[in-house]
């Protein structure tokens, strides 16, 4: 079981409390009714799915209830960092494999 | 007119029987006891950092601002949930959602006193029959006497409270309390181990 | 006298405890504190189990958790009868009944043994290769076949008795194996006061220092100060210690799974105590002091009973005060066994030779055997051992061939040398790497906070160990941001030391013979099976490991995986290191299934959710369904009525006067702010800005894929407030569906929500009279129909407490839902029902009411949309907002697949003939006459039985259904073809006049 900081909880708390929703930053369209096929199809359906650094929204279920970000190493399973929903994703990664 | 006559004669009448969940319900083991605690009132309270101030003073309890903590006053209790999320649980007989209806400032409240049930756990066994499926670390440090989280007991959400050194208040909603009485039953069998 | 083998003023058990036991039904005495393998030993009794595919006669290999021979049944009843139990690590209590495993018709003679002969057959990748055709055969034939002649033990047949109890715990340090190294390391850290939790195996501290005679600590001998350290520790506030306790997973950011058996070892366990108990430790620094494992020597027929690790005897003599034979022979290549011949000639026991692979070791335990007059043999190797169900003689050669010598002997002990345990190491993610001076696998890089001490770790020497062990303590400590400790490190006042030892097959169990050279035993693996593996091509280790199954199932490579490694890198003739190491999984030892449970199970399996209403129903004899967790009433069945006649009833009588019905686990949700209004907008296809309070609305939520993700009615209760309900099933994730929009898409938004599904008990009161029932316990609202019309919401009170009453319908007639906090609901109902009783109305349950809901053509979220029906194709466009410019959903419904023609779409189907009712899922086609497969267009959705119609009614999805009315359709069965037509959704009450009526 995975240990998770909530960056609104402030500590690392254990990974039953926490629910992933999928990739971050992800934008929705403020026009979405007005996007094309094309881009309605990135938006919606095309995920990175990458072998390393993934950047993830998890939600802290059985916490504060706050959805927020974090960067993942899938090959490792290490959380490099979490950030609140809304943060820009960061420039710099603390102790990134590359 | 007659119909007028009849629902005036009724709604005189006294108020319903109020039948709480595991009303009364209790057990002592070794170390550990659990007592299903009478019902309070209880609301949702979501607010902005701005109009936190006025709450509290309508409230008259701090609404804490730092997480996993709780404020106490009179018998009323604030539970920090989340960023702006506070569960308030008053014992003293007392309605929270009367005294925000008077605040102007930007929230939400919303009634919740019969949502939840309470059950206290109470011991020198306590944090470890509520760690047999509550995967926090409780230990005075990490979890002290006053201290409040949503988290996980088994297979269901609950909001703990630690209310002394070897008390627990257990929260949860009202059709998982059979589930979590029983469930603190089991682990109040082997908690003294 | 507990067994002839026991060696009077040899061991620590008291000879006064006897405790009876039986194995196969023979009736045997042990002591207080042996194991099940000691108390056999004591008695002689050498064979005990038949090898896994040779069925070949089996015996004690080990002392410990890694034997993987000795596996036993123990039968407590005929519930508890656990297969497989270790002998090794089973404690004897008086009355223990075990039995052997895998023989027929018994232990001695077997007639699963012609395996044996027949080996050649069944060499590595038998299965793979012979039961290949024909294809179909295997499920048939083969399989089955296989599965009764393979396997061990049998699971009981029986439902589990027992409980199992769990526990999750924090530390700052954790220590892993309680040998010298990690005792030393708990006193260390332990003595900085930081949160220590100690667990071993076994039942006593102490690790080697069980069998090691030569060592002495703090003055004491090394047993002994094990003991009063542990009661040191136990007595600190700060430290948890754990015997029995097996560290089975260590899992991600130090989280390491335990298994402590609590009374599998007691006579007489209380029924409050736990079978096991599962911890589940999080710790900061994890100190890991698993130890060193014995190797065997790779010989022809290693196996024998009588043939076990030289360590293991001694411990049986040291411990348990078991003379493992009466003329022992030791075959090494390594000086630990030179101690067990040592310990037991001077115990009394002939030691008929030691026959070392060495040239010419020197060392202080070669003097010391020989000046007790044991004849050694340098450089020679035991090329088979004779004898067939308990060993008689061993035959010697010098290595380099020669003339051969047969030694009798009813035992040899063997040393290879040893293994460190990296088992949890690996698990851990960290990376072992091969030190090639010592031929042993070390941790190499840490992959997690944590750090190996002593023999796990190839750190050699009792005072080497400690020193490693308290400093590594004391470090985990202090790294957690402990203060110094103030302890005092043990000092070492004596210890033993060995050299090294070999890898590999042993002379005469080269390349070049056919001998039955074990590797693993507990797969049946033999030297030549590695060979033969890599023959046939296999290069990796792990497909080697796969096609002969070495160090598979519960092994996991304790004693067979260097022998293995060592036999296939010498015939692909490469450097171990380049062939590399299987992979260590978890668990490492087997684990119950109980444990991983844990509490569950029955009534903690999942959470059985019940409404406040429910013991009214329960009274009234109400059958109830599961719907998700929820138990809802389903019907309520009066004097003998079956389900058929209780659901038609309760339909009409709905319709003629009333019925109530508990509607509370449908899901609510309080939207409450400033904002509220314009986040309905975007979360529901429908308008909200416009809905005035007190009104209500029929509101559909689509996923942004542009699908119907739930439905619900939605009363406006003021300006910035909305009680939304949601499914009963979909309420969780509705919940959450509206959570991550808001605070992630439109964060923007002044607006919060609350689940308040359980704050309000729900009683829906339906039908011509429902006005009648409910006005009487009404006060504060206006219930006429101009003040209160059809879909609107009013607060007030009934029955003196507090509700929200929502005039709506589900049924299609005048209809009402009553409101009131969860603890009112029973009394509310009650009252409710008194009225209702005068007007005749029922009690009705979730049959009826998916009936009544089905005739008027009303959608159940989940029956009749399958997550691919956007509005459009379930006919309710009407409820999209056609001026809306954003709404979750709204891009994905314009899709070009789903504005395309000929969707299916969903209709009502009338069977041709009315009695006919169709089944749910089934499927409808256009042609009955076409081939097989047919073209299926659609399928059906909702079916009934509908009593108020005189007919049978259902809702289909069909391709391009509402153009379709009127059509004849077909709805193959097995037993014939249904001829149906399609018809419009509304069965009952077209013009929807009842709603007022």
């Amino acid at each position: 079981m995975l240990l998770i900081r909530c960056p609104y909880c402030e500590e690392e708390r254990p990974e039953l409390e926490f629910r992933n929703a999928g990739e971050a930053h992800i934008a929705r369209s403020a026009d979405i009714a007005g996007e094309s096929d094309d881009d309605f199809e990135k938006f919606f359906f095309i995920r990175s799915n990458p072998k390393g650094i993934i950047y993830e929204r998890w939600r802290h279920m059985h916490g504060c209830a706050r959805f927020f970000n974090a960067v993942r190493d899938t090959v490792s399973d290490k959380f490099l960092m979490t950030y609140k929903a809304g943060e820009p994703k960061p420039a710099k990664l603390p102790g990134a494999s590359k | 007119m007659a119909k007028t006559a009849t629902r005036k004669t009724v709604a005189a009448a006294p108020s319903a029987e109020r039948r709480a969940a595991l009303a009364g319900q209790e057990l002592s083991a070794t170390g550990v006891r659990l007592a299903v605690l009478p019902p309070a009132e209880r609301i949702s309270l979501r607010a902005p950092e701005a109009s936190v101030a006025a709450l509290a003073k309508a409230l008259g309890v701090t609404l804490p601002r730092k997480p996993k903590t709780s404020a106490s006053k009179a018998g009323r209790t604030a539970l920090w949930l989340g960023p702006d999320e506070w569960l308030i649980i008053d014992e003293a007989g007392k309605d929270p959602l009367a005294d925000c209806a008077e605040v102007t400032a930007l929230h939400s409240a919303v009634g919740i006193s019969h949502r939840n049930i309470a059950i206290s756990v109470t011991g020198p066994a306590a944090a470890a029959a509520v760690n047999s499926g509550c995967p926090q670390d409780l230990s005075l440090d990490a979890f002290p006497m006053g201290a409040a989280s949503r988290t996980i007991l088994g297979k269901v959400e609950i909001v703990l409270l630690r209310t002394a050194e070897d008390a627990f208040r257990v929260e949860c909603w009202r059709s998982f309390s059979d589930y979590v009485f029983t469930f603190l039953s089991e682990a109040t069998r082997d908690a003294a181990a | 006298m507990s067994g002839a083998l026991r060696i009077p003023g040899a061991g620590r058990l008291s000879q006064a405890k006897t405790a009876r036991f039986s194995f196969d039904g023979q009736s045997y005495s042990g002591i207080e504190g042996d194991t099940l393998a000691s108390a056999l030993l004591a008695n002689g009794v050498h064979l005990v189990g038949r090898s896994f595919k040779y069925h070949r006669p089996r015996g004690f290999l080990s002392a410990g958790a890694e034997e993987p021979n000795a596996l036993v049944e123990i039968k407590r009843d005929a519930a508890r009868k656990t297969p497989n139990v270790r002998a090794t690590v089973q404690e004897l209590y008086d009355g223990l009944a075990a039995q052997s495993q895998n023989r027929w018709p018994s232990l001695a003679f077997d007639v699963g043994a012609v395996n044996d002969i027949a080996s050649p057959l069944f060499s590595a990748g038998f299965y793979y290769k012979t039961f290949m055709w024909p294809k179909a055969a295997w499920k048939s034939l083969y399989e089955p076949k296989i599965r009764a002649a393979a396997g061990l033990g049998v699971a009981p047949d029986q439902p589990d008795p027992d409980h199992y109890s769990a526990r999750f715990a924090h530390c700052d340090v954790l220590v892993l194996g309680g040998g010298a190294a990690g005792i030393a390391a708990a006193l260390a850290a332990a003595e900085t006061g930081v949160r220590v939790i100690l667990a071993d195996e076994q039942a006593e501290f102490g690790g080697s220092l069980r069998f090691e005679s030569g060592a002495k600590i703090d003055g004491q001998d090394g047993f002994a100060w094990a003991q009063a350290a542990i009661a040191r520790l136990k007595a600190l506030d700060n430290v948890r210690v754990l015997s029995r306790a097996t560290a089975f997973g260590y899992y991600a950011q130090n989280f390491v799974a335990l298994v402590e058996r609590v009374s599998d070892h007691l006579q007489n366990p209380g029924r409050d105590l736990p079978r096991e108990r599962l911890w589940q430790v999080r710790a900061k620094r994890v100190v890991l002091a698993t130890g060193a494992i014995e190797r065997h020597m790779v010989f022809a027929d290693n196996d024998r009973p009588g043939i076990m690790l030289a360590s293991a005897a001694r411990t049986y003599l040291n411990h348990y005060g078991v003379a493992v034979g009466r003329n022992v022979g030791v075959y090494t290549a390594n000086d630990s066994a030179y101690a067990a011949a040592i310990d037991l000639k001077k115990a009394g026991v002939d030691v008929a030779a030691i026959v070392d692979l060495r040239d010419n070791p020197t060392g202080p335990v070669i003097d010391e055997a020989r000046a007790l007059g044991i004849e050694i043999n340098f450089g020679r190797a035991v090329i088979s051992a004779g004898g067939k169900l308990r060993v008689t003689s061993m035959t010697v050669q010098p290595k380099n061939g020669g003339g051969e010598r047969t030694i009798p002997v009813d035992a040899i002990l063997m040393s290879a040398g040893w293994t460190p345990s990296v088992h949890l190491f690996s698990q851990s993610r960290g990376k072992v790497a091969f030190n090639d001076e010592t031929k042993r696998f070390v941790p190499g890089t840490y992959a997690q906070d944590c750090v190996s001490v002593g023999a796990c770790n190839g750190t050699d020497g009792l005072s080497a160990t400690i020193d490693e062990a308290y400093a590594a303590g004391a470090k985990a400590a202090k790294d957690t941001g402990a203060k110094a400790a103030r302890g005092t490190k043990p000092k070492v006042d004596a210890s033993e030391s060995w050299s090294r030892g070999m890898l590999g097959a042993a002379p005469g169990a080269g390349p070049d013979t056919t001998v039955k050279a074990f590797v693993d035993f507990q797969n049946d693996v033999t030297a030549k099976d590695i060979r033969q593996a890599v023959h046939e091509g296999m290069r990796s280790i792990e497909h080697v490991k796969r096609f002969t199954t070495n160090g598979m199932a519960t092994d996991q490579g304790k004693t067979s995986n260097m022998h293995g490694l060592a036999i296939a890198a010498e015939t692909l003739g490469k450097p171990i290191p380049q062939v590399g190491l299987t992979t260590f999984r978890a668990p490492y030892t087997p684990v119950t299934f109980g444990s991983i449970v844990g509490h569950a199970r029955g009534p903690l399996f999942d959470p059985t959710r019940k409404t406040a209403i429910h013991p009214w129903a329960e009274a009234q004899g109400a059958v109830f369904e599961d719907v998700g967790q929820w138990k809802r009433a389903w019907y309520f069945p009066k004097g003998g009525e079956d389900m058929h006649a209780a659901v038609d009833r309760e339909c009409v009588t709905v319709r003629k006067t009333a019925g109530l019905f508990d509607a509370s686990t449908l899901g609510k949700i309080e939207v409450v702010g400033p904002d509220a209004a314009k986040f309905m907008e975007l979360l529901y296809t429908n308008p909200w800005e416009k809905l005035e309070p007190g009104r209500c609305r029929y509101g559909i939520m689509l996923r942004e894929d542009g699908f119907i993700y739930d439905d619900g009615v939605v009363g406006r209760l003021a300006p910035d407030r909305f009680h939304v309900t949601t499914t009963t099933g979909g309420a969780p994730r509705v919940m959450n569906h509206m959570e991550d929009y808001l605070q992630t898409e439109f964060p923007h938004l002044n607006v919060w929500l609350t689940s308040t599904t359980e704050q309000w008990a729900v009683i829906a009161v339906q039908g011509p009279k429902s006005r009648d029932i409910i006005a009487p316990l009404v006060e504060g609202i206006d219930m006429s129909d101009e003040a209160l019309p059809h879909m609107s919401v009013r607060e007030g009170r009934i029955c003196g407490v507090p509700t929200r009453l929502f005039r709506m319908s589900f049924s299609g007639e005048r209809g009402f839902e009553v409101n009131v906090p969860a603890d009112y609901g029973q009394a509310v109902w009650e009252a409710l029902w008194a009225e209702g009783q005068k007007h005749g109305a029922t009690a009705y349950g979730t049959e009826a009411m998916h009936v009544l809901r089905a005739e008027k053509g009303y959608i159940i979220v989940g029956q009749d949309t399958d997550g691919t029906v956007t509005p459009n194709d379930a006919g309710l466009d009407w409820a999209v907002g056609k001026k809306k410019t954003d709404f979750v959903g709204i891009r994905g419904m314009a899709r070009p697949d789903l504005v395309a023609k000929g969707r299916k779409q969903l209709v009502g189907l009338k069977t041709k003939d009315p009695k006919v009712v169709l089944e749910e899922g089934a499927q409808v086609v256009a042609d009955p006459k076409q081939a097989v497969p047919m073209k299926m267009i659609g399928h059906v959705t909702s079916s009934y039985w509908s009593e108020n119609c005189g007919r049978s009614i259902a809702l289909a999805l069909v391709a391009g259904g509402r153009d379709r009315m009127g059509e004849t359709l077909y709805v193959p069965m097995p037993d014939g073809v249904i001829e149906v037509e399609v018809a419009g959704m509304v069965f009952f009450d077209e013009k929807g006049e009842r709603l007022n009526g």
